[in-house]
């Protein structure tokens, strides 16, 4: 027998197909993986994935912060339905965006600095976002080098985006999303057999013809277009990648499961209706990763100035954070509180998707880092001060958790930079004037 | 010009380009002209262009890039967008999708022109009729031999591949449709032989700026023929497409197009009422909405001739039984379709102002918003920038919503504008919405909320009026509504704003349009026969070694030296 050592997958394949479509049966699973499913079988650790999660109108100031810095023993009263991940997470207090002296952008400053690690001066974002970053090192073998989801309704909530005006859309109905991963063109990791299709093989050389169009496209371009088509040229090089993978046997990966079919359901505005698309996408999102369809999601629950509402009410999130009144008793208005709850306990339900599938003695929560944003602080203020922020899963180790990063009016951005260095971005210094920091987190890098 | 100057012009222009490019140029005699914009075909744009070409049997479906808007339009937005992976993929999908109607059983033998020798083998002939045909109405110029040559490869070597001449000539036309070349139009820019030192956009690039603009699509036959022709290039010539395309009924499409975009249409795909506070709402009424609106329009602007003003006043309108009944007047249709309507002397609707799709669009899911509405009013249909609220704003003074002294929005505006910070840009919106307040977040009529009677009087710059039809007075106006249209018309058809070096062109247009009695069409005839519309930067290095630019000089510039 050959040894496995000398027995790739892809020589294999090259071997027995000769180019040819021909259905081949393979051994795999104990070949491909090591015994316990949690590293491929040449040693290597499963790949690391990163994820956004997005909200609108941050939380209420005092009710969120862990009460002492380092370690995290007890959360506090509105993150208290993610109590489970205590020791899985970290928190970021006293972080805040840098307007300097530009004009907040009331819904979109604060989130722009947090994401893209630049104010913008109007409305217009000009960089682009920390998870398009980073998709672009580990994201770069995948069918899909990131999915996005708006889980109310409208693609243009997405928070990821790769320049100014190049935002990636994201997808509004979970039944849309299942057919994108999980449709006819969805290779399972772990078939028994597979058959490379014919068409793809044409429609792959066929392509050629358009990037052969570029040459003489980017030609009549001056040089802010050129920059603009650059990322249409990209994308396609992307569709091109996703041809060329449904052409190979994908690695087996153990805890990859095809969820079932999932069926149109209504969308909208409405936080019952949001919340059940939200766990949809979430199912789908885990599914997505733990076949290595994708190494980065982002989800947008609501958009920034947060139109949830709840059915037969007058007013959304956002109208309850302008016009509640503080109750006297309680300290804080009491509406938003119960909203921010429902977002909590939402993005608890996402990580428990991740955490529940399980590889080895791990779960695909602990190869993933999952990172929050949101647009502002205090929302009755709609202040850009210690805006909170919350990471979850130790990518493969590369994070350490359970801990309280207390600041003292340092900018959002070092987030981003920290979580950019420890995925492996050659970067060293991130941000624009206020927000620009070469000041990594030092003591959550494992 | 005589010929041979206009030979020394463009060969001067040549050289320069071919020596270094424009920076040779000395500082004052450098060529002048706006930047060349490429802009990303519209979803509907998209559209009309597939049953332009294939007829409206080939259907499309999937889901569009989202559009983004800036500067008020998203023609704007076409200008700064791209297309990202995930919309890239839906392009294919949209493409392989009609590509695959146009070569199946049912249509191929009207929409392909010629019949291969075997249709299980390749076929260069066939490939190349069919490729050439298409290619010119999808790319809006004619194929370069290169362009065609690599095409027809890609459809011979797929039906070699899959043993079916039809599947290849899909395949091929399905990588049209995701080119470049198709999803943006660009402006190639060649020397102004009758300004020295200027540059304009080729004849091609007319075609689409022209077609674009007036039909919302790509140049049909007859115009790709009078760029071929050169005759875009003369004033006659430009001036007869113009004449012709206007004459059309299919300017209609242009002028709902445009419409749509100004007021903000696009919004109604995500918007949401609560179905429980206006159970009449619903996406059949969102729809049609927009189309009353849209018909009022184009019925005054196109049907009747009349003065762009009245679109805020007119009492004429259509409506469908479901409409009627959100507006909760009697409308016999037993046909459950359109039938014109005009509301009475004694009803509160006149103008689009007043019709559902405004008043609904621009007001919260549940309750409406004089705030919100002030600032459409502001910012859509009179051009002016209502400034962003600023943050850390106390709003303790409207926090008690159930203090009985708060029961109107009237009294919860007023009691939030006594802060200082806030009363500034309120007053600008706030006295102008609350002329609308009658009409509730569903855009049905009301006479009270929260058991108070409802005060619609309010202001626009200084002109008090009590009710809508006062407010829509106030709006006719206005001058500013007018120069709005007119900025937006303009802005609209360039893809870009106004240069600074265009402000006498924008007061001719400005002035025209008052001189035409404010007769929209006319407006759209004389931007789109302004020397200024094709006006462009001289192209960058390198840009005339593309084919697209070739074809450009020979049909061009030599075709009228030749003349």
């Amino acid at each position: 027998m050959i040894p496995m050592n000398r027995f790739s997958r892809r020589r294999m394949l090259r071997g027995m197909f000769g180019g040819a479509a021909v259905t081949v049966g393979l051994p795999f699973l104990d070949c491909f993986l090591n015994t316990n499913g949690t590293a491929l079988a040449d040693g290597q650790a499963l790949p690391t994935n990163f994820g956004t999660w997005f909200w609108g109108l941050g939380l209420n100031p005092g009710r969120w912060e862990p009460a002492k810095p380092g370690k995290i023993e007890a959360l506090n009263v509105e993150l208290q339905p993610l109590a489970a991940y205590k020791d899985k997470m970290n928190v970021f207090s006293g972080m805040k965006a840098f307007l300097d002296g530009k004009p907040n952008g009331v819904h979109f400053s604060g989130v722009q600095g947090m994401l893209t690690g630049t104010v913008p001066r109007g409305m217009t974002a000009d960089k682009p976002s920390v998870d398009t970053l980073i998709a672009d090192v580990i994201g770069t073998r995948t069918r899909f080098r990131s999915i996005e989801v708006c889980c109310a309704g409208n693609p243009s909530h997405s928070q990821s985006r790769r320049s100014g005006a190049v935002v990636n859309p994201g997808e509004v109905s979970p039944a849309a999303l299942y057919t994108r991963i999980f449709g006819p063109e969805f290779t399972d990791p772990n078939a028994a057999t597979f058959t490379p299709d014919p068409a793809v093989i044409v429609r792959k050389s066929a392509l050629s013809a358009v990037t052969e169009d570029r040459a003489d496209f980017m030609k009549t371009l001056g040089a802010a277009d050129k920059a603009r088509l650059d990322e249409y040229f990209t994308s396609l090089r992307g569709l091109e990648q996703q041809l060329a993978l449904q052409l190979e046997k994908p690695a087996p990966l153990a805890a990859c499961t095809v969820p079932g079919k999932v069926d149109e359901t209504p969308i909208g505005t409405e936080i019952e209706m949001v919340k059940a698309n939200h766990k949809l996408f979430a199912g789908l999102l885990a599914h997505a990763l733990a076949c290595g369809q994708t190494n980065v999601v982002n989800v947008a629950f609501s958009d920034a100035t947060s139109s949830l509402r709840r059915a037969g009410g007058t007013q959304t999130h956002h109208e309850y954070s302008h016009e509640e009144p503080v109750d006297a008793q309680l300290g804080y208005q009491p509406t938003l509180a119960w909203f921010f709850n429902e977002i909590m306990g939402s993005l608890a339900f996402f990580l428990a998707q991740l955490d529940g599938i399980k590889e080895g003695d791990k779960t695909l929560l602990d190869r993933t880092i999952v990172m929050t944003a949101t647009d502002l602080g205090y929302a009755k203020l709609h202040g850009l001060e210690n805006m909170p922020m919350l990471t979850f899963g130790s990518g493969n180790g590369k994070l350490k958790t359970g801990l309280h990063i207390a600041a003292q009016g340092e900018p959002t951005s070092r987030v981003g930079l920290t979580l950019q260095q420890v995925l492996g971005v050659p970067v060293s210094n991130w941000g624009t004037d206020s927000m620009q920091t070469s000041k990594t987190i030092t003591e959550i890098v494992a | 010009m005589s010929h041979v100057k206009k030979t020394l012009a463009t060969a001067a222009v040549m050289l320069t380009v071919a020596y270094g490019g424009v920076a040779l140029l000395a500082e004052d005699s450098k060529p002048t002209g706006p930047d060349a914009v490429t802009r990303r075909l519209s979803q509907q744009q998209y559209r009309q262009v597939i049953t332009d070409v294939f007829g409206p049997t080939i259907k499309v479906g999937g889901r569009f890039e989202p559009d983004i808007r800036r500067d008020g339009l998203l023609a704007m937005g076409s200008s700064q967008v791209s297309v990202t992976a995930s919309g890239l993929e839906e392009y294919d999908k949209i493409a392989r999708n009609v590509a695959s109607q146009v070569v199946s059983e049912a249509n191929r033998d009207t929409l392909i022109p010629c019949k291969p020798a075997n249709a299980k083998q390749a076929d260069d002939a066939c490939a190349s009729q069919f490729l050439a045909e298409t290619g010119r109405m999808l790319y809006r110029r004619p194929l370069s031999k290169e362009e065609l040559a690599s095409r027809v490869k890609v459809a011979n070597d797929a039906a070699v591949g899959l043993k079916d001449f039809y599947s290849g000539l899909g395949i091929s036309l399905s990588t049209m449709l995701v080119s470049p070349k198709f999803l943006f139009r660009g402006e190639v820019a060649e020397a102004d032989p009758d300004h020295a030192g200027q540059y304009r956009m080729d004849a091609y690039s007319k075609a689409s700026q022209l077609s674009f603009f007036l039909w919302d699509s790509a140049p049909d036959p007859q115009l790709l023929a009078a760029a071929e022709k050169g005759e875009l290039n003369t004033d006659a010539g430009l001036k007869k497409q113009v004449d012709r395309m206007v004459a059309s009924p299919r300017i209609e499409g242009g002028v709902r197009a445009f419409f749509t975009d100004m007021l903000g249409f696009d919004e109604f795909e995500t918007l949401a009422k609560d179905s429980m506070i206006f159970p009449k709402f619903n996406t059949s009424v969102a729809k049609d909405a927009q189309e009353q609106t849209l018909r009022t329009i184009t019925n005054l602007l196109i049907t009747e001739k009349g003065d762009y003003r009245d679109i805020f006043t007119t009492r004429k309108t259509a409506l469908t039984p479901m409409l009627a009944s959100v507006y909760g007047v009697p409308l016999v249709a037993p046909d459950g379709g359109w039938k014109p309507y005009e509301f009475p002397e004694t009803d509160p609707r006149a103008g689009i102002i007043s019709q559902v799709a405004f008043v609904a669009l621009h007001s919260h899911p549940g309750r409406s918003s004089p705030t919100l509405r002030g600032k459409a009013v502001r910012e859509v249909l009179l051009c002016q920038k209502v400034p962003t609220p600023p943050a850390n704003v106390n709003f303790t003074l409207v926090q008690d919503t159930k203090n009985p002294q708060y029961k109107t929005a009237r009294a919860r505006l007023a009691a939030h504008a006594t802060d200082a910070t806030c009363a500034g840009c309120h007053k600008i919106m706030d006295p102008i919405g609350l002329g609308l307040e009658e009409f509730d977040s569903g855009g049905s009529l009301r006479s009270s909320e929260n058991g108070v009677e409802i005060d619609n009087s309010g202001v626009l710059d200084g002109v008090k009026f009590t009710d809508a039809a006062g407010l829509a007075k106030a709006v006719h106006d206005n001058p500013a509504a007018p120069a709005c249209v007119v900025s937006r018309a303009m802005a609209y058809g360039l893809g870009r704003l106004p240069a600074k070096t265009e402000t006498g062109w924008q007061t001719a247009m400005q002035d025209g349009f008052k001189q035409a009695n404010y007769r929209f069409p006319d407006l759209m005839r004389a931007i789109a026969t302004s020397p200024e519309f094709y006006r462009v930067a001289p192209p960058t290095m390198g840009a005339l070694d593309n084919p697209a630019s070739k074809l450009a000089q020979k049909t061009g510039n030599t075709q009228e030296i030749q003349q």
